[in-house]
């Protein structure tokens, strides 16, 4: 096992060095002299350009730069915002819980109601339930999740205004951050009506970014469980006397399980894609909107950082996804 | 020795006639697939013909008619069926001039994803050894990234616009056709088939795309039917962040992103270019999912 873990470890080095070849080249290819970008619309004069020059380390051979940029980067230092200029890193950690809970919340309601959606529709296979929730599959697959998310506002917050349009809390509560999940925080809080105000912010964006999710895992687990209840161990459990109820729960559905594992593992990007939208149209402080912003504003340290803890994320997910379906899967283990 | 060497990859024009046949049949027992289909054909038409159907200039500003709502509402007129925007165009008209944009924007994207990844994915597959394994890093690195996040940091780099979004789009669905086609590679490239081929002195170019490729090309038929409402998805989510196509062009995502600000005060703004965006891309998954039925051969009952 420990040799499978670090197969897939080695396997990850070249991928994780490409992805900083991009992050780094990225700021490279752009048009434009970086200094006299970081120097913005005032100018500057060529004795403290020839000084930026020096100190930000762009008199040295690209390689070098690399290099550099490398060394820092073990360190943790991913450079200074342009903006704000504090350190890219710190905004990150401190936008990041934002987007953990949203994106936590619509994994955990996709799971919740895709999976026994799409067990139910294989069992009853071509029934109106089967028909009626695979269509709803499709359209939430096909949904284009920003305007999705516009309808909602209209409906919730404009017409029958339920809901807040944006952000995570009232501003009516403030307390100290312990966790930096609104959820958790506004119960600690022991507020009146914190945790109602979070949850309520909180239940359209997770909606919106559960949708796709949802349609996917509900399509895989029935196609999943469709394929494994034709196999020969089910009609023999089905055979010696087992109520249906049993075989389905038990051995069909562990089996059927092992490709959804990996599916649902395999939403981190989606999530990650559909967290930039989202956020951005409920004004969620996470990181998809911080990506946004940034690159709107032009501000690459931050567009840099961002995009490499993000494949890390990414990546070290599907690695976490991976271990998991050696564990749940033993035939694989060996390969 | 004279003998034809790609007898294997040219099966006569009647076996070809009976493939696609049986094709269609089994497509055309899925009911959704046929609607997709249909739906699909009407939009085409809708592209082509929108000169002639559009019943005003997709740009032309009425001023006499800001947010009109639509015909059948209170205030609505028949002048205007779905209503006008908040500097008075008809947004009927630049919806059905709007699926011009889509359509393009799909077809393009999944022409150089799927020729970029064959090429690709094809040379990866076929030599095999430090090629394939530097490739395939490449590609890695790419699906490492959300897609949307590396197509929005692309077109940062490259400039907003329509032609640089669908660039972007492509870059990021191509490593999807570059890994299929080089597992389709390696299963197939061992077989008799080809061996023979080889043996009979083909080439390598004629063996990787007269011999191989037409045999690997069920999974990527499906593939590009599905990048192809990803293609429409990705560019007006571009669209709508402001970093696709620009105004005043009618492209459905940034008529989105310029109808936001009124949201609460006139629906029909919002409510009308998204579900566009909704029905095309549900249409060309229906027809996908038929596809991938009819092509699956596990899943025919001959």
């Amino acid at each position: 096992m420990i040799r499978f873990i670090l197969g897939k470890l080695l396997y990850l080095v070249p991928t994780f060095l490409g992805v900083t070849i991009v992050a780094f080249g990225f700021v490279r290819v752009l048009p434009g002299d970086p200094v006299l970008l970081m120097a913005g619309e005032r100018g500057i004069s060529p004795e403290r350009y020839e000084q930026l020059m020096q100190q930000l380390g762009y008199d040295q051979p690209i390689w070098w730069q690399y290099l550099e940029f490398l060394g820092r980067l073990f360190r943790g230092d991913l450079g200074d915002s342009l903006v704000t200029k504090s350190p890219v890193l710190g905004e990150f950690l401190t936008l990041f819980p934002a987007t953990v809970e949203l994106a936590l919340c619509a994994i955990l309601l996709a799971t919740l109601i895709g999976i026994p959606a799409g067990v139910l529709a294989a069992v009853k296979r071509g029934s109106w339930f089967d028909q009626i929730s695979m269509g709803t599959a499709l359209i939430g697959y096909s949904m284009p999740i920003f305007w999705w998310g516009l309808l909602l506002i209209i409906l919730f917050s404009g017409v029958l205004a339920w809901t807040p349009v944006s952000g995570r809390i009232s501003l009516l509560f403030y307390f100290p951050e312990v966790t930096g999940f609104m959820l958790i925080d506004s119960l600690l809080s022991g507020q009146d009506g914190a945790f109602g105000s979070a949850l309520a912010h909180l239940i359209l964006p997770t909606i919106v970014l559960a949708t796709i999710p949802l349609a996917v895992i509900a399509r895989q687990t029935r196609s999943a469980m469709l394929e494994v209840l034709g196999e020969d161990y089910v009609r023999t459990a089905r055979a010696k006397g087992l109520p249906w109820r049993r075989v389905v729960g038990v051995h069909a559905l562990r089996n059927a399980m092992i490709p959804v594992v990996t599916t649902i593992g395999l939403q981190i990007g989606v999530l990650m894609a559909g967290a930039i939208l989202t956020e951005t149209i409920f004004s969620w402080p996470g990181i998809g909107k911080w990506m946004v912003d940034s690159i709107f504003r032009r501000d690459y340290p931050a567009v840099q950082g961002g995009l490499l803890m993000i494949a890390a994320i990414v990546m070290a997910v599907n690695l976490i996804v991976d271990l998991l379906y050696g564990l749940i899967n033993p035939r694989i283990r060996h390969v | 020795m004279t003998a034809t060497p790609d007898l294997a990859s040219k099966p006569p024009a009647g076996t070809r006639r009976q493939m696609l046949a049986e094709l269609w049949f089994y497509f055309s027992q899925n009911r959704g697939a046929v609607v997709g289909l249909w739906v699909t054909i009407a939009l085409v038409v809708v592209a082509l013909a929108a000169p002639l159907i559009a019943p005003h200039d997709p740009t032309m500003q009425y001023r006499d008619a800001f947010l009109a709502p639509p015909a059948w509402q209170e205030g609505g007129s028949s002048r205007f069926l779905l209503g006008t925007d908040a500097i008075g165009r008809d947004i009927l008209s630049r919806l059905i001039y709007g699926s011009r944009y889509s359509l393009f924007i799909g077809a393009v994207v999944v022409s150089i994803a799927l020729v970029g990844g064959i090429v690709i994915g094809l040379v990866a597959g076929f030599f095999g050894g430090w090629i394939d394994a530097v490739i395939m890093r490449v590609m890695d690195v790419i699906l490492a990234f959300p897609s949307l996040l590396l197509a929005l940091v692309l077109v940062a780099i490259l400039g907003p616009g329509l032609l640089n979004a669908m660039i972007a789009i492509a870059l990021v669905l191509q490593p999807h056709f570059a890994r299929l086609t080089r597992a389709a590679v390696m299963a197939e490239k061992n077989r008799e088939y080809v061996i023979a081929a080889q043996v009979a002195g083909a080439g390598r170019l004629r063996l990787m795309f007269r011999t191989i490729l037409p045999n690997c090309l069920a999974p990527l038929i499906v593939q590009g039917t599905l990048s192809f409402s990803n293609a429409i998805l990705d560019a007006a989510a571009l669209g709508f962040l402001g970093m696709g196509a620009q105004p005043p062009t009618p492209e459905w995502g940034t008529m989105l992103a310029e109808a936001r600000e009124f949201i609460l005060r006139a629906w029909w703004v919002v409510t009308f270019p998204g579900l566009a965006i909704l029905l095309t891309v549900l249409a060309i998954n229906l027809m996908g999912d038929g596809l991938r039925d009819a092509l699956d051969p596990k899943l025919k009952r001959s």
